[in-house]
């Protein structure tokens, strides 16, 4: 029972990690109808930068907060630069010569982190003191209770942003029809500027976490956690925000579930094989709505 | 015309074949050195590895070269960076074999990767020598191939009878990755031996090499209340696992094999983590062997003062022995070079006695290492 109970603590860890990830993802998808396949290469430049931030500032209570504020800005100013160079001069263009471009963008952030970082394995500082909670014999560390905390407070703080601003209103105006809604005074630019610079910030918020959990970072460390958090957000219904977080949880529980059956050279493959039978069986994704595709 | 056009052609063509033909016997036979191929993982994953054996082998060409070279000739090193990816060592085998016409070719530490290699160097009659690959089957692949360390037959073995007799462990996990050749390797020869000595083994988990959390696994192991856990992993990995498994609680001793040495072990991990926990390894910078001794203050004075590590002493003694063998042959023709290789005998290095066996294995004593207060501290010798 002790030993269940741990593999649903480790499991849910896990899971908040990928939604975490997934909702920058579906984020900008649900915006702009398109996968930015650079999220999780600007998840590994937010490692980088807290790694690099954590060196300069000095230790004490509120440097990790620092840290990690510091690197989200970081990369929500990279997302804005990439969205200006690489995107918007395709805008308008087939969702498939963007999608592309993405992968294209995504290449050249690895190949120039490991240009500029060394494609060597570095051991991320403790940003957050480590403490380990006993609760009868199950064993719950800290950095896995913030990685909740955070991931609730941004899916909160993200849909208010969504349903309850200004520009959140234009974001959702945005995504039903750019057209109409540059016609009743959005300025397109701006809000797409604006969604690009927020899903950056929660791929650095991702990639500070992800690395106070797993110290080892380098600049291929974002694919996999990446290709995960894809799959999440697309087993939660892509372009919803709470279906990401359901999704990562799913995601999670269902690799510790094969793990601790003894599948563990299965656990990518079963991963990956839960996109596949989504896309067969529920394509729209598990809180997703069906949209008709008009022909 | 036509029939001048083609007399000319013939001319050029003949010209062009001398030319060529010079600037072949220009780099082969009659050249001024002696190439000596090196591929390595000097960035990546194993960086550690790489750099430490590409520091050793430097090492070693430079002294050879002070002292007058081999054959009144100087040794010239060429080394690639395979990055430590799957695919690279094949084709960096064949351009150094091919294009720059090396003699021998010198690596790999990672098992996998020099397994890639052997065929090549095999259907070319190059001999290569791994300086610390462990896993058998690499010098099985062929004659031409050779290695300077122990292989894991004999380390699996060592660390059953450390886990036995030091550990006083009775029952075992094994938690192995299935994604490196050495650590499939590893694990199975420690399995056989400590069966065969009366333990238990009374879990036997997986990960694939690139994993980041295995908190699933350490669950399922802690349930299993083993003694003792085998890790036969690389450090960026072990690093991880030795984190994790303490911050689930897991306080028995941790132990695996020479793939755990490296100081960024102890940066991943942390000091406090590591505490209780053991490898086996070639070498230790604390031995007082007088070769060894003489090897760490050379290679402290050249690199500022660094500590070597075993990597770094098998790259030297690879590189020694290849010298050591040309020397003897005389030549750097085959299938004299090869069999001067495979002659080796009592050779003094840094990391002992070499003398390679009738499967191209050398023969060698181990040491465990075990961590404290976050410094690497030698425990014992263990013979063959």
């Amino acid at each position: 029972m002790t030993e269940l109970l741990q593999q649903l603590i480790n499991g849910l860890a896990l899971g908040a990690i990928y939604a975490l990830i997934a909702l920058g993802y579906t984020m900008v998808y649900g915006v702009l109808r398109f996968i930015n396949f650079a999220h999780s290469d600007v998840f590994m430049v937010g490692a980088f930068s807290g790694y690099f931030l954590a060196r300069w500032l000095p230790s004490g209570p509120g440097a990790g907060v620092l840290v990690l504020i510091g690197a989200m800005l970081v990369c929500a100013l990279l997302g804005v630069l990439i969205e200006r160079l690489a995107y918007r001069p395709l805008r308008g263009r087939s969702t498939l010569t963007v999608l592309i471009t993405a992968i294209g963008v995504s290449l050249l952030l690895q190949n120039l982190g490991q240009r500029l970082f060394g494609a060597n394995p570095r051991s991320f500082p403790t940003l957050f003191p480590v403490h380990q909670f006993h609760i009868g014999g199950l064993v719950v560390s800290s950095a896995q209770i913030m990685v909740f905390v955070v991931a609730i407070v941004l899916l909160v703080l993200l849909r208010y942003i969504v349903l309850h601003t200004r520009t959140g209103t234009a974001m959702r105006a945005l995504s039903f029809n750019p057209t109409a809604a540059s016609l009743v005074g959005v300025n397109n630019d701006r809000v797409i500027s604006f969604t690009f610079a927020l899903g950056s910030a929660l791929a650095a918020a991702g990639g500070i976490l992800y690395a106070s959990n797993y110290p080892s970072i380098d600049p291929l460390m974002g694919t996999l956690p990446g290709m995960k958090a894809f799959v999440a957000a697309v087993l939660g219904g892509i372009g919803n925000i709470a279906g990401a977080a359901v999704g990562g949880l799913v995601l999670g529980l269902v690799e510790t579930t094969v793990v601790a059956l003894g599948g563990s050279t299965y656990r990518d493959a079963v991963a990956f094989a839960v996109l596949i039978l989504i896309l067969l069986l529920r394509p729209e994704g598990l809180l997703g709505r069906r949209i008709a595709e008009k022909v | 015309m036509k029939q001048i056009r083609n007399s000319l052609l013939a001319v050029a063509l003949t010209g062009a074949m001398l030319a060529a033909g010079c600037a072949k016997s220009g780099g082969g036979a009659d050249a001024s050195t002696i190439k000596v191929g090196e591929f390595s993982s000097l960035t990546g994953k194993e960086a550690t590895f790489g750099t430490s054996t590409h520091e050793g082998v430097m090492m070693a060409i430079e002294e050879i070269n002070a002292a007058g070279g081999v054959l009144g000739k100087q040794i010239e090193l060429i080394t690639e960076d395979n990055r430590s990816t799957v695919g690279e060592s094949a084709t960096i085998a064949k351009k150094l074999i091919n294009s720059e016409k090396v003699v021998a070719l010198l690596g790999e530490v990672a098992s996998s990767r020099s397994l890639e290699v052997a065929p090549i160097a095999q259907a070319a009659h190059i001999p290569q020598i791994s300086p610390s690959s462990t896993n058998p089957d690499v010098t099985k692949t062929g004659d031409y191939i050779f290695r300077v360390c122990f292989i894991d037959p004999f380390q699996g073995t060592l660390l059953a009878t450390f886990a036995r007799n030091t550990l006083g462990a009775k029952k075992v996990a094994i938690f192995s990755d299935v994604a490196t050749a050495y650590s499939v390797g590893l694990s199975k020869y420690f399995k056989e031996a400590w069966l065969a000595g009366g333990g238990e083994v009374v879990s036997e988990v997986k990960y694939t090499g690139g994993d980041k959390d295995f908190k699933a696994q350490l669950t399922a192991i802690k349930n299993a209340k083993a003694d003792a856990i085998m890790v036969p992993g690389y450090y960026t990995e072990v690093g991880l696992i030795v984190a994790q498994a303490r911050a689930l609680g897991i306080t028995v001793p941790m132990f695996g094999g020479d793939g755990w040495e490296a100081p960024e072990l102890i940066q991943i991990a942390g000091a406090a983590a590591l505490e209780n926990t053991y490898y086996s390894t070639h070498f230790s910078p604390q031995s007082t062997d007088p070769n060894a001794q003489k090897f760490v203050a050379a290679y402290k004075a050249k690199y500022g003062g660094k500590v070597p590590d075993a990597m770094a002493a098998l790259g030297y003694d690879a590189a020694m022995v290849l010298a050591d063998s040309i020397k003897r042959a005389g030549t750097t023709d085959e299938p004299a070079l090869r069999d001067a290789i495979a002659a080796t005998k009592d050779y003094q290095g840094a990391t002992g006695n070499t003398t390679l066996d009738a499967n191209r294995d050398a023969s060698k004593p181990a040491v465990i290492i075990t961590v404290k207060d976050g410094e690497f501290q030698y425990v014992e010798t263990i013979a063959p």
